[in-house]
C-alpha cells in the first residue's frame, strides 16, 4: 500500500511491506518552508500502523538544512519505541555533511529541556530572607556613603560638581515648572469649587480663601510637588544610574578613582533639595490663583478681599513648615531614585523594575514622612 | 565554478548623517554563497553601510537590492519578506536578557514557522548544538561568557536559516581561540548550508581565514578604495592605505584614525 503527498517544493512517498517495514522516499527540498507540514503529515500516516522498521530514502533530496534534519530527528524519536530502527539510505555527500555537523547520530534521544526544579517553600523563604537582608545592608551602606560624601562636600565645597548641579537644578526644577503650575492651578480651582458648595450655605464664602491657602501651603503643595518630582525626576535618576550600571560606566568611574556617590548622587541631592522647595512655593501660588479665579467669578468676592483673607490666614510658620517638608521630600526622592539605580542587576528588565520601584517607594515614603511631620507638629506646635 | 548570481546589489548608495556625507556613491555586488567582508578602519563607514544593508537606515539616495527587492524603496510587505531572508549577529550579540538561550532562539522559530512545540524544542537544541552550546539551554545571557553570547546570537540569527547572514565585528572582544572557532563555524555554515555571509570587520587574521572577497572602505574618498581577494590585495595592491591596513603599519592619519 502506498501513500504520497505533495508539498510546495517537496514530495514524499510512504510504502509498507508485508512484515511491517515502512520505507519513506523523499524528493526535493527539505527546508523551513515545509518541515512543519512534513512532520505532521508523516506522523499522521504512521499513526495507524506503527512500523517495525523505517527506511528513509534521501536519494532525490536536493537540499537539506537543519529544518530538514529536524524531520529525520522527529522520525528517529518516533522509532525509539519500536523494536527496530531508522535507516537512512542514499544520502548525498552534501546531506551527509549537514547531518554530521549537526551531530545527527546523538540527536533525538531523550531531548528535554529539564527546567530547574522550583525549590520548596522553606528554601524560597530562606532565599527571600537572605535577599532582603542583603538589600537592607546595601541600603544602609548607600545611606552611609551618601552621608560621608555630603559631609566631604560640606568640608570641601570646591569638590561639588557645580556644572552637574546646575544642570540637575534645571531638569528637576525649571523644566517641571509648567506641569507643576498647571496641576496646582487646577487643584486650587477644584478645592475652591468643592469647598464653596458647602461654605456658601452658611454665607461663609470668604473662608474659601482660607481653606485653599492653608490646605495647599501646609499639606497639598509639598505633597503634590513631591509626587510630580518623584514621577519626573526620581524615575529618571533610577533609569540613568541603572543604565550606567549595566553598561559598566559606574565601574569605569570607580576604577578612575571617582567616588560614584559623590560624582552622581551628591549633585542631584544638592540640586533637588534647593530647587524643590521653590517649586513648592510656585505650586502654592498657582493653587491660590486657581482659588482666586473661582472666588472672583463664582462667589462674587473681590480679588482684594480674597488676597487679604489669604494673607490673614497664613502665618510665616506655615510657609516655612511647607518649605521644610518639601526639602525633606526632595532628599527622599533623590536618595530612593539613586539607590534603586545602583541596585540594578541584569539588563533592560532590571532598569524597568528599578524605575517602577523608585517611583512607588518615593511616593510611599513621601506620604509616610508627611504623617511623621504631622505628628511632630501636633506635639511640638 | 559556481554561477555568479548577485544576492545583494548596492548601487550608488549615498549615506548622510545630517550634512555629513559618510558614504559617497558606492556600488558593489555580493554573490550567492560567498563570504564577503567589508573592511576599513574606524570611522570609515563600515557600520553605517551595514545598517543600510539591513534596513535600519534609509539611504539618502541610491539602491540596496537584496535578492531582487530594493530594501530602501519597497512596501511594508516586501520589507518584511526581505527581513525574513536575512539574519544579523550584532556586535554585542543583542540577546534578550530576560529570556533563556533556548527561548531566545525559539522566538523567531515559533513565531514564523508552523512547527509543533516539541519540534521547536528539538530544533532549538540542534541550533545550539551547531554552535557548541549544548547544555546551556536554560542559561540566561547574563550567566554566560562573551564568546558564548556571540555563538548564541549566531544561533538566533540563523534560527530561520536565512539566505544572508550579516556579522558586525564577529571577533570583537573575543580571545584568539574563541575567535578562530567562530571563524571555523562561519566557514562551515557557509559550506554546508550555502548561506551568503557579509562580515564587517577589521580583524586581519579572521579576514584571511574566512573571506572569499572583500571591499575596503576609506575615509579619504568616503567610498571603496579596493575590492577583491584579500590575499591578492595584501601582496599586490599599490594603494598606500590598503598596504598599511594589511601590513598593520601605523600611518600619518591614514590607516586608522
Amino acid at each position: 500500500m502506498r501513500n504520497s503527498e505533495d508539498l510546495q517544493s517537496c514530495r514524499y512517498e510512504v510504502s509498507q511491506s508485508e512484515d511491517g517495514a515502512v520505507s519513506l522516499r523523499i524528493q526535493g527540498r527539505m527546508d523551513a518552508s515545509n518541515a512543519g507540514r512534513m512532520i505532521e503529515g508523516i506522523k499522521f500516516l504512521l499513526k495507524d500502523r506503527p512500523p517495525s522498521s523505517l527506511t528513509v530514502d534521501l536519494e532525490k533530496v536536493t537540499y537539506l538544512d537543519d529544518f530538514g534534519a529536524l524531520v529525520l530527528v522527529e522520525l528517529k524519536s518516533l522509532m525509539t519505541g519500536a523494536k527496530d530502527k531508522l535507516y537512512i539510505t542514499n544520502a548525498s555527500n552534501k546531506v551527509e555533511d549537514v547531518l554530521s555537523i549537526l551531530n545527527f547520530d546523538t540527536l533525538g534521544q531523550g531531548i528535554s529541556f529539564t527546567k530547574k526544579p522550583s525549590p520548596n517553600m522553606f528554601t524560597r523563604l530562606g532565599e527571600g530572607v537572605f535577599r532582603q537582608a542583603s538589600d537592607l545592608t546595601f541600603t544602609f551602606t548607600f545611606i552611609g556613603s551618601v552621608c560621608l560624601s555630603l559631609l566631604y562636600v560640606c568640608l570641601h565645597p570646591k569638590s561639588l560638581r557645580t556644572n552637574d548641579t546646575f544642570l540637575s537644578m534645571e531638569k528637576i526644577g525649571v523644566d517641571a515648572l509648567p506641569i507643576v503650575g498647571l496641576i496646582s492651578f487646577l487643584l486650587g480651582l477644584i478645592m475652591a469649587f468643592m469647598s464653596s458648595v458647602q461654605l456658601r450655605q452658611f454665607g461663609a464664602n470668604i473662608y474659601v480663601a482660607s481653606l485653599v491657602s492653608l490646605a495647599m501651603v501646609r499639606e497639598l503643595g509639598p505633597i503634590m510637588t513631591a509626587i510630580i518630582v518623584a514621577g519626573r525626576s526620581g524615575s529618571a535618576f533610577a533609569a540613568e544610574i541603572g543604565t550606567m550600571k549595566i553598561s559598566e560606566e559606574i565601574d569605569a568611574l570607580f576604577t578612575m578613582g571617582f567616588d560614584p556617590t559623590r560624582f552622581l548622587v551628591v549633585p542631584k541631592i544638592v540640586a533637588s533639595v534647593i530647587v524643590v522647595p521653590f517649586l513648592t512655593l510656585f505650586s502654592n501660588l498657582f493653587a491660590i490663583l486657581g482659588g482666586l479665579v473661582v472666588g472672583v467669578f463664582m462667589l462674587e468676592l473681590t480679588a482684594n478681599a480674597y488676597v487679604a483673607q489669604t494673607i490673614k490666614t497664613l502665618t510665616l510658620f506655615d510657609v516655612f513648615w511647607g518649605f521644610l517638608k518639601s526639602g525633606a521630600f526632595a532628599l527622599l526622592i533623590t536618595m530612593v531614585g539613586c539607590l534603586r539605580g545602583f541596585q540594578v542587576k541584569g539588563g533592560a528588565v532590571g532598569v524597568g523594575r528599578a524605575t517602577t520601584s523608585a517611583v512607588v517607594s518615593s511616593i510611599f515614603l513621601i506620604i509616610l514622612s508627611d504623617s511623621i511631620f504631622a505628628i511632630i507638629l501636633r506635639y511640638w506646635g | 565554478m559556481m554561477k555568479r548570481k548577485s544576492v545583494i546589489q548596492v548601487k550608488d548608495l549615498v549615506a548622510k548623517y545630517g550634512d555629513d556625507i559618510i558614504l559617497d556613491r558606492i556600488s558593489f555586488d555580493v554573490y550567492e554563497g560567498e563570504i564577503f567582508a567589508v573592511l576599513g578602519g574606524s570611522g570609515s563607514g563600515k557600520s553605517t553601510l551595514l545598517k543600510h544593508l539591513i534596513g535600519l537606515l534609509q539611504p539618502y539616495s541610491g539602491q540596496v537590492i537584496i535578492d531582487g527587492d530594493d530594501i530602501a524603496n519597497c512596501d511594508e510587505q516586501t520589507f518584511h519578506a526581505i527581513l525574513r531572508k536575512i539574519g544579523v549577529l550584532y556586535q554585542s550579540a543583542a540577546l534578550f536578557g530576560s529570556m533563556t538561550l533556548a527561548e531566545n532562539v525559539a522566538m523567531p522559530i515559533s513565531e514564523y514557522t508552523d512547527l509543533p512545540k516539541t519540534s521547536v524544542d528539538n530544533l532549538v537544541k540542534m541550533k545550539l548544538n551547531l554552535v557548541h552550546l549544548d547544555g546551556y539551554e536554560n542559561h540566561l545571557p547574563s550567566e554566560i561568557s562573551g564568546g558564548m553570547k556571540k555563538r548564541a546570537g549566531l544561533a538566533r540569527a540563523m534560527a530561520l536559516n536565512p539566505k544572508i547572514l550579516f556579522f558586525d565585528e564577529p571577533s570583537a572582544g573575543l580571545d584568539p581561540v574563541t575567535s578562530a572557532e567562530l571563524d571555523n563555524l562561519i566557514v562551515n555554515l557557509n559550506k554546508n548550508l550555502g548561506t551568503t555571509m557579509v562580515i564587517v570587520t577589521h580583524e586581519l587574521q579572521s579576514i584571511f581565514a574566512v573571506a572569499h572577497r572583500v571591499i575596503m572602505l576609506h575615509l579619504s574618498n568616503r567610498g571603496i578604495i579596493a575590492e577583491g581577494d584579500p590575499q591578492y590585495l595584501r601582496d599586490h595592491s599599490q594603494n598606500p592605505f590598503v598596504k598599511q591596513f594589511f601590513n598593520r603599519l601605523a600611518g600619518n592619519n591614514a590607516g586608522i584614525d
